[in-house]
């Protein structure tokens, strides 16, 4: 198998078994407070992460590129239109980088 | 379901409530099938990894780390964290999930975070409307992403029309709504420094995991 089909049944699997957590397994017992705000706090930590390899992951390396213009244009344009569709903001960093390596 | 007649919704009420963001996903998963594509992910896997994973930002995650390098373990650890919130939201949603063990098992994978937000808008989770818009997304997102594969094999070099960058301003508009709160703020900021600090020393893919451990800020009162 190769390592992508791995990941397909392994994040498949899991995933399966998270959303059936309620329904199935829990029934309607709650999470405990703590842990519930442990899991809140996993999507914009693993976000972020994401966010910052995307833009500065280089090979082994922190790396300052024409990704970094992008991203920033994108960011700012989140920030000043909250309701900006996020394939707005996905072509306007693709536009600005494509742009930066031209020039560069 | 909800047979009986009055003001309780049906499944085509669900479907649509979910038409005017159809589009939203719908663009989403084409991005997912070219980014697939260009990861070198193939196809087959991209539109399975959509059937059976149906959770946007989890499989974004998964083929960007395998798009760069990073192993399957850190792409596994990554996208299973992401979707660990689901177990929150399935836990919200418990009660009203109809059938047996087994039909449950299979109507909870219609839970996504816009079926989720609709079937609660009228202040208490209504069963048929998750069902109708999950269905209708869950169409859209597997059909968008069987499309956009065709596209992704179509790109000869995705680098030069800055399809990397177009993937980090995805991440970060997934994560705007989260960092309302102060504590989240932190976290996040928390989770960037840490994946900065380790991405010189460890392989690609393993400062993500080690940046999530920035949400046991959580344990905090």
């Amino acid at each position: 198998m190769t390592d992508a089909w791995v990941v397909v049944a392994a994040v498949g699997a899991v995933t399966v078994v998270f959303k059936a957590a309620g329904p199935v397994f829990l029934g309607r017992r709650a999470l405990p407070r703590r842990a519930q705000s442990v899991v809140e706090l996993l999507a914009p930590v693993m976000l972020t992460a994401l966010v910052t390899t995307q833009t500065f992951g280089g090979e082994r390396e922190v790396v300052v590129d024409a990704r970094v213009p992008g991203v920033a244009a994108a960011a700012l344009a989140v920030v000043l239109w909250r309701r900006l569709p996020i394939i707005a903001a996905m072509a306007l960093a693709a536009a600005v980088t494509a742009l930066a390596r031209l020039a560069g | 379901m909800s047979s009986d007649a009055g003001p309780s919704p049906r499944i085509r009420d669900g479907v649509r409530a979910a038409l005017p963001l159809a589009p939203g996903p719908f663009v989403f998963g084409l991005s997912f099938g070219v980014l697939a594509e260009a990861a070198g992910m193939g196809a087959a896997a991209a539109v399975v990894m959509s059937a059976t994973t149906f959770a946007g930002s989890a499989q974004f995650a998964a083929a960007s780390i395998l798009e760069t390098g990073g192993t399957a373990a850190a792409a596994i650890v990554a996208a299973v964290l992401l979707n660990a919130r689901y177990v929150a939201l399935s836990v919200t949603v418990a009660s009203i999930v109809p059938g047996r063990r087994l039909q449950r098992l299979a109507a909870s994978q219609l839970i996504v975070d816009e079926s989720w937000a609709l079937a609660g808008r009228r202040g208490r989770f209504e069963w048929p409307i998750l069902a109708g818009a999950g269905l209708l997304l869950y169409a859209a997102w597997v059909g968008s992403t069987a499309l956009g594969t065709l596209i992704g094999g179509a790109l000869s070099d995705p680098g030069a029309i800055g399809l990397d960058a177009a993937f980090a301003a995805l991440f970060l508009a997934l994560l705007f709504p989260y960092v309302r709160t102060r504590r989240a703020l932190v976290a996040a900021a928390l989770a960037a420094a840490i994946t900065l600090a380790l991405t010189p020393f460890v392989p690609p893919g393993a400062s993500l995991v080690a940046a999530s451990a920035a949400c046991l800020l959580g344990l905090r009162r």
